[in-house]
């Protein structure tokens, strides 16, 4: 079979056995979702044909559940139906503001987390804030279903773990316990649609009496991949989140930070930049935490 | 090559259209139903001249698949209008003159018209932001704002 075809799967074995047969037959297959990545680098620089595998119409990728331990995002669910979920709002803002800073309204009705995820891009806004979270990245493939930690699913600029027949059903984490707070934030030189120069993600928990207890740290923009730093969350944990701390854990970022110069900014820049977003994005979790102290979110 | 068929309802009609699996809605509802008043800016999903609505929702017509389109209700910039009455987004665009060569025109009516849809009452921030992703290089975009205002205000009045 020559040139492009376009396979609409409803189940996860249909979507795997087209996989399998692209596989065997040595022809590419390419998973779509929102398509707001794919169809750009199909028009622009590669224009090789495929299958193109829309996983949109599966139950699973399609599924956001919110239960007591744990919360399943679908792969496909459009950032804009995730925003528009109060619940998941109140459980993981920081998240969610992560998706909602990617493109346009146009882009936000088709752009998901799972493509963002699965684009792999060093720049991907969605990708720190994931990490933060804990997210767990759920993959299917001939085997059944496996799992991986978010930090250890991107392999290299534009390469990630799915093998020829898996594909990313969604992310799981576990619900937020009272006390925690996620936050992200990025730095673009204007307000609106554009590319991160650098990013972060933070989810940290606090006890009653307001000492963190728990801690994740993430880089975005500043490395090849999205990068988890221990380092940073650890210059949070057992502190009041206050002026010392956010300034060591910002250091810690700065340091974690192997940046390529651009256009969009030089290596001490970014080290310097993400170093900042750290503490602030820091700063509005812990404020985000204390509001949850206590009370079921 | 083969073509997929694909069976959808454009601005409430049945319609049916042979697509190639590579081809965006925009070239099909262009080249294969003749639509036109979509228009074409950049084609990378970066200046919402082909915005539509799929199923209600405003998305790009460039970074969408004709062959995505399966089964769903799109609307055009052809649908707006209620037979030869204007909408009032149109009706104000042009008495604000918020138009110059119109590339971008039905972009943005389009994404107005949804904005108004589930938000009567933006204030000026929220339509800036909501029309973050349609590019105007003509006009600069406080006449475009404003119609966007008046036409809220008149929807305002009229309920």
């Amino acid at each position: 079979m020559e040139g492009y075809a376009y396979a609409r799967p409803t189940s996860v074995a249909e979507a795997i056995g087209v996989l399998q047969s692209d596989a065997a037959s040595g022809r590419r297959s390419q998973l779509l979702a929102g398509g707001t990545d794919v169809l750009v680098q199909m028009r622009s620089n590669d224009r090789e044909p495929r299958t193109l595998v829309d996983v949109k119409h599966i139950a699973e990728t399609n599924r956001v559940d919110i239960g007591d331990e744990e919360v399943f995002i679908g792969a496909a669910v459009p950032s804009a139906v995730l925003n528009e979920n109060a619940q998941l709002k109140a459980l993981f803002p920081g998240l969610l503001e992560s998706a909602d800073l990617i493109g346009s309204t146009q882009i936000q009705g088709r752009a998901s987390i799972g493509g963002n995820l699965c684009n792999s891009s060093p720049a991907g806004d969605t990708i720190p804030a994931i990490i933060a979270d804990g997210g767990i990245c759920v993959i299917a493939g001939p085997d059944g279903s496996r799992e991986m930690p978010c930090e250890e699913f991107v392999t290299g600029v534009g390469q990630n773990a799915l093998g020829a027949a898996e594909f990313l059903l969604g992310l799981k984490f576990k619900t937020p316990a009272s006390g925690s707070g996620d936050a992200y934030l990025r730095f673009i030189p204007r307000t609106e649609m554009d590319i991160a120069v650098a990013g972060a993600g933070v989810a940290l928990t606090l006890d009653g009496g307001g000492t963190c207890t728990a801690a994740r740290v993430s880089i975005g923009a500043v490395a090849p991949t999205a990068l988890l730093v221990p380092e940073a969350a650890e210059a949070l944990i057992g502190t009041q989140v206050d002026a010392a701390a956010l300034a060591a854990a910002g250091a810690a970022c700065s340091a974690a930070a192997s940046p390529i110069a651009d256009k969009r900014g030089t290596v001490a820049y970014r080290r310097k930049v993400v170093g900042v977003l750290c503490r602030r994005a820091s700063a509005i979790a812990r404020d985000r935490a204390l509001n949850n102290i206590g009370g079921s979110q | 090559m083969s073509r997929v068929h694909v069976t959808l309802s454009v601005n409430g009609e049945p319609r049916e259209m042979l697509c190639e699996a590579h081809q965006s809605l925009l070239d099909a509802l262009r080249d294969e139903l003749g639509m036109t008043g979509t228009k074409e800016g950049c084609a990378t999903g970066d200046c919402g001249a082909c915005s539509v609505l799929a199923d209600g929702r405003l998305v790009c017509s460039c970074l969408m698949l004709g062959v995505e389109a399966e089964g769903m209700d799109i609307t055009t910039i052809e649908g707006i209008a209620q037979g030869s009455e204007l909408h009032v987004v149109q009706r104000k665009f042009l008495e604000a003159a918020a138009l110059q060569c119109g590339i971008c025109t039905p972009g943005f009516i389009v994404a107005a018209k949804a904005l108004l849809d589930q938000n009567p009452n933006p204030d000026e921030t929220t339509i800036r932001y909501w029309l973050a992703g349609n590019l105007c290089r003509c006009t600069g975009y406080d006449k475009i704002v404003r119609a966007v205002q008046d036409a809220a205000q008149e929807l305002a009045y009229e309920a």
